[in-house]
């Protein structure tokens, strides 16, 4: 049975790749293509962009912003989200805001260099029928067009730091390794929690969205971390670029480590946790996090790290996020040793 | 009806004939081609690496079931992580039935080979090297399973991990056999895990042989039901060079077979000779924790008939002077905490010595030991517990 669904959706992926040439950008986006069983070569085949260079959207592609982004080697980020007509997401208090089948995530990752935006990589999120596919598309030199990459790419990038680094665009597996959750994809971003309210206000009116989420906008705007708690900051970040991994279910279950920002176990979140399968990671620390220690806490040691082996998250950036490791630093500082 | 039957039929029937091979050969570009094959491929192919070395500057991984990655030899078809420059293991698979055999691994970064949530899963013939011997900065595991059903770790070779060779984790149902670990901190561990076969393997110049724990926090928990026989545990004798803050970097140098907070081992038919400090260790976890669901002790620990050599001759003990006068030059093979809850913890076959430390609570420093000659009971008329992979892994060892 199951082979026989296999052989069937690698026929159709045939057909699909027959007829869907690199024609004319289509008006609009492509409800067939979203949903679709074809991995399409090229992001226009999607038709998400009116003008994709620009990166202006097409008709009922909605940019968004997180409260607190994710930390990717200092790249600017564009994000959009699309729901199909005649269909609406629905409100699942402070989590993620449950997208409809045909929805679509959108992201893609610039660097501005000697004053000018390079778009390096775009990553789509499609809704099919079978549940959620991550991929992402490389941009071409002349800035025309991204195309699948399957495998990931190595792209020479200078930062907003002015550190000459190889970036890192993942590949198909590693989409899911952040993506994954109890063995299905699933969008990390769009949480209630880390939209503003008034942005969800605004796929209501549109018709995109049933409600506004009980729970909407809890997270602080990570441009005030010096203004807010910062236990809020702190929590806001580790939940944003650790718990999609370290959270029962996910790629770091095993660790038992949980980040997530509704978890108030102290030591489910590393405070006394001794570590598990760390090896050098450790670093020669006996505990994740050290209240009023943060030279001593693991996760620091693990943050200010760029070697592989070492370094946490361990895909997705090359660089040692200073700002985030400050906050962090200074949240475990002010811990109680209790 | 009995057409669609026979359609089905036709189609099922038909579908091992699908499966098709992929061939990588080493050479320009080996990471993205290696990479896509591995995406690209559909559930059932195989995946064939060529002769050679592959210097691969990021992770690998896998997400697709069923499929056979084959290379030429252990010694033939080398992934080459030596450039790694990202991703904390050379190769992750993360889907069901997956065989990898018959290739090898140098100087991953951080793991060798992961494979989580990866059920029914076969390694054979795999070998993972860190190439500078014992250091504290080579990668944790060679082989890592972890939170999956269905193990078959089939003659491996792994040596220079900083943590273990071959470590299982969180896992049931699992065969670890006739493999070689050398020079690693810990040969083969078994964590909080159930179910285990290790057998048939030879664990040398590591700082502990063969080890069964359960730790607590963590969300698989209650290890036990494991057989360790016939295996050679033989000089184990290189100092401790796991990074400080893990397990393991307590387990002391010379440790042939350690037993943590496991419910039910037997640890038969082995030969155990020249760990400088125990052949065989017993206790409970040390360590304060606050789980309430965890079980810190030994229990239904069994030593049955083994070939004990000479163990115990240069314990990393307190105290080793007195110890080694007390009992003639060299300390009897089993070494018991002396800890125990609600059961047995230990029971020994007759002719086997042993001593104990005397402890008395958990999480009491070893330096408040007061030693005596071990006085345990015999085992008891028992069938054995079953454990091991299931048999369609063995079955894949043929193919």
């Amino acid at each position: 049975m199951r082979r026989s669904a296999v052989l069937l959706a690698a026929a159709s992926l045939a057909l699909a790749g027959a007829v869907a040439g690199r024609g004319a950008a289509p008006a609009g986006v492509s409800d067939a293509v979203v949903t679709g069983e074809a991995m399409p070569r090229f992001l226009s085949d999607y038709g998400f962009f009116a003008d994709a260079a620009a990166q202006e959207p097409a008709a009922g592609v909605v940019p968004y912003r997180l409260n607190t982004p994710l930390y990717s080697d200092g790249a600017d980020k564009l994000r959009f989200v699309y729901v199909p007509a005649g269909a609406r997401a629905k409100a699942q208090g402070e989590e993620l805001i449950d997208l409809p089948v045909g929805s679509a995530l959108i992201k893609t990752f610039a660097f501005t260099e000697n004053g000018k935006r390079r778009l390096v990589e775009t990553r789509v999120l499609l809704h099919r029928a079978g549940g959620w596919v991550a991929l992402p598309y490389l941009w071409n030199a002349e800035q025309t067009e991204a195309v699948l990459a399957v495998a990931g790419a190595r792209v020479p990038i200078t930062t907003p730091q002015d550190e000459a680094i190889s970036y890192r665009v993942p590949n198909k597996n590693q989409c899911k390794e952040c993506h994954g959750l109890n063995g299905a994809v699933i969008p990390i971003g769009p949480k209630a929690r880390n939209l503003s309210r008034d942005w969800l206000a605004r796929m209501v009116a549109a018709g995109h969205l049933d409600a506004v989420p009980a729970g909407a906008d809890r997270l602080p705007m990570w441009e005030d971390h010096r203004k807010v708690a910062v236990a809020d900051a702190a929590r806001a970040y580790l939940d944003v670029n650790c718990a999609h991994c370290h959270r029962p279910g996910a790629t770091a279950s095993n660790s038992g480590l949980d980040l997530r920002w509704e978890q108030n176990d102290a030591q489910a979140i590393g405070i006394g946790k001794r570590p598990v399968a760390a090896g050098r990671g450790a670093g020669g620390h006996l505990f994740d996090i050290v209240p009023g220690k943060p030279g001593e806490s693991i996760l620091v040691h693990r943050m200010a790290s760029s070697e592989p082996g070492v370094a946490m998250p361990e895909i997705g950036k090359a660089t040692i996020d200073r700002e985030g490791l400050a906050v962090v630093e200074r949240w475990i500082r002010e811990l109680p040793a209790s | 009806m009995v057409r669609t039957a026979i359609a089905a039929a036709l189609l099922l029937s038909a579908a091992p004939l699908a499966a098709a091979t992929h061939d990588v050969a080493a050479g320009e570009g080996a990471q993205q081609r290696l990479q896509e094959a591995l995406i690209m491929a559909a559930p059932g192919d195989e995946i064939v690496l060529g002769a050679g070395r592959f210097a691969l500057d990021d992770g690998l991984s896998l997400d697709v079931a069923n499929v056979t990655v084959r290379g030429a030899g252990m010694e033939q078809t080398v992934l080459d992580f030596t450039g790694q420059q990202g991703a904390g293991e050379g190769l992750l698979i993360t889907s069901d039935g997956v065989t990898l055999r018959d290739f090898a691994l140098e100087n991953p970064k951080g793991d060798g080979i992961k494979s989580k949530g990866a059920d029914d899963i076969v390694y054979h013939r795999i070998r993972v090297t860190w190439t500078r011997g014992p250091d504290a900065g080579n990668g944790a595991y060679g082989i890592y399973p972890v939170e999956s059903t269905g193990v078959l770790v089939e003659g491996c070779q792994v040596s220079g991990a900083s943590d273990a060779g071959i470590y299982v984790g969180q896992s049931r149902a699992i065969t670890v056999r006739n493999s070689i670990v050398e020079a690693n901190v810990a040969g083969i561990e078994i964590e909080n895990s159930r179910d285990a076969l290790v057998e048939n393997n030879f664990a040398t110049r590591n700082t502990g042989g063969i080890l069964i724990f359960d730790l607590p926090s963590l969300p698989v928990m209650g290890g036990g039901n494991v057989i360790v026989r016939r295996n050679l545990v033989v000089a184990n004798d290189t100092a401790n060079f796991a990074p400080p803050g893990n397990i393991v970097a307590g387990v002391r140098r010379g440790t042939g077979v350690l037993i943590m907070a496991n419910d039910t081992v037997l640890v038969e038919d082995n030969v155990i000779d020249g760990n400088p400090t125990a052949g065989v260790m017993v206790v409970a976890y040390p360590q304060a924790f606050e789980d309430a669901r965890y079980n810190p002790f030994p229990r239904n620990v069994v030593v049955g008939a083994n070939d004990f050599g000479r163990n115990g001759y240069a314990p990393q003990l307190d105290g080793a002077a007195q110890l080694l006068a007390a009992f003639g030059g060299s300390l009897p093979p089993v070494l018991w905490d002396g800890l125990s809850a609600g059961g047995t913890a230990l029971r020994v076959a007759e002719g086997v010595t042993g001593w104990t430390l005397g402890l008395t609570r958990q999480g009491q420093p070893v330096a408040e030991a007061r030693p005596a000659p071990l006085a345990v009971p015999r085992p008891e008329d028992r069938a054995a517990p079953a454990v091991g992979a299931p048999a369609t892994l063995d079955a894949r060892l043929a193919l």
